[in-house]
């Protein structure tokens, strides 16, 4: 009963801040309905029982993507009104479109039920929570089978973080920058002089 | 009704991937909203893989929900970088505006 409740909660919340990502006014409301829609779909992750999940999406997706969309709304100088003009202009084939694929998986979902043969072939099953935490049962599988689809994704996000850095990376010109080694190598305008007692230089 | 399955969580993620979509569509001006959207439908199919994996008893489904997890924030960090490069040569993130490929 509380288990249904919360679900409902989390998921109407979820639902709502999603429209409301997708038709806000300003972007900076788009951010925060994102992650609120992060934050109760992380509920929903507990609800089903993968804890790790839902902690990885509050840190990762709100901790990380959700700030960095933050700061790129903020430093991007646009005229946000003046962008949503011709607003609805897309509104009708949007509908249209967004219509049928509903309807499809609707339809896709009705007729669907889980084949038999599936329910057996399980290829990793779940622990019984009582003797291993989610954290543990999915580290047990992801060092050891998924080892190098691990590595693999550990790559990607190496390669995305060079890629970003040299993308937005630029030398900029008319900055003045301390260049030390200059500094501390000069010798011309710098002298040693001997003071004698009672006189200044 | 007040039973929850597979079913709820199905459909729930089938809202949330049709919602994106309509996003994409609905705000062709702003390509930070359409970013949103990707993120939105990439969640909606993460839901899905772990009521899945719940549904089975399966542990894979969270495992490759870790993985797309990663490939979302690599996309979300390349596809902001791209957009800041490109604000700063066009003024301007309006996709209609994105039509200049040669550089």
């Amino acid at each position: 009963m509380i288990e249904s409740l919360a679900f409902y909660m989390f998921a109407t919340i979820t639902v709502a801040s999603g429209a409301l990502v997708i038709s806000a006014r300003n972007p900076v409301h788009s951010v925060l309905f994102l992650i609120l829609a992060f934050f109760n779909s992380a509920g929903l992750f507990v609800l089903l029982g993968a804890e790790f999940l839902a902690m990885i999406l509050v840190v990762v997706y709100v901790g990380a993507v959700a700030v960095l969309f933050m700061f790129v709304v903020m430093m991007l100088d646009i005229n946000y009104v003046e962008m949503r003009q011709g607003f609805l202009q897309y509104l009708p084939i949007g509908v249209v479109i967004g219509l049928i694929l509903l309807v499809e998986l609707i339809f896709m979902l009705g007729g669907w039920h889980l084949a038999p043969v599936l329910v057996v072939s399980v290829s990793a099953p779940m622990p019984a929570p009582i003797n291993i935490t989610n954290t543990q049962a999915l580290g047990q599988l992801l060092y050891t089978h998924y080892i190098y689809l691990f590595q693999a994704a550990g790559m990607i996000l190496l390669v995305a973080m060079v890629g970003a850095i040299v993308l937005t990376h630029r030398k900029r010109t008319g900055v003045k920058k301390q260049i030390i080694v200059d500094q501390i190598a000069r010798t011309d305008s710098v002298e040693l002089v001997k003071v004698e007692t009672g006189k200044g230089i | 009704m007040l039973e929850i399955g597979l079913g709820h969580y199905l459909t729930l993620a089938a809202i949330l991937f049709t919602l994106g979509i309509f996003g994409i569509f609905l705000n062709r001006k702003n390509v930070i909203i359409i970013l949103m959207s990707v993120e939105l439908m990439l969640l909606a199919v993460n839901i899905n893989f772990v009521a899945f994996s719940a549904e089975l008893n399966d542990l894979v489904g969270q495992v490759f929900a870790v993985f797309i997890l990663t490939v979302a924030a690599a996309e979300a960090a390349i596809g902001l970088a791209i957009l800041v490069i490109y604000f700063r040569s066009r003024g301007s993130i309006a996709v209609e505006d994105i039509n200049m490929m040669k550089g």
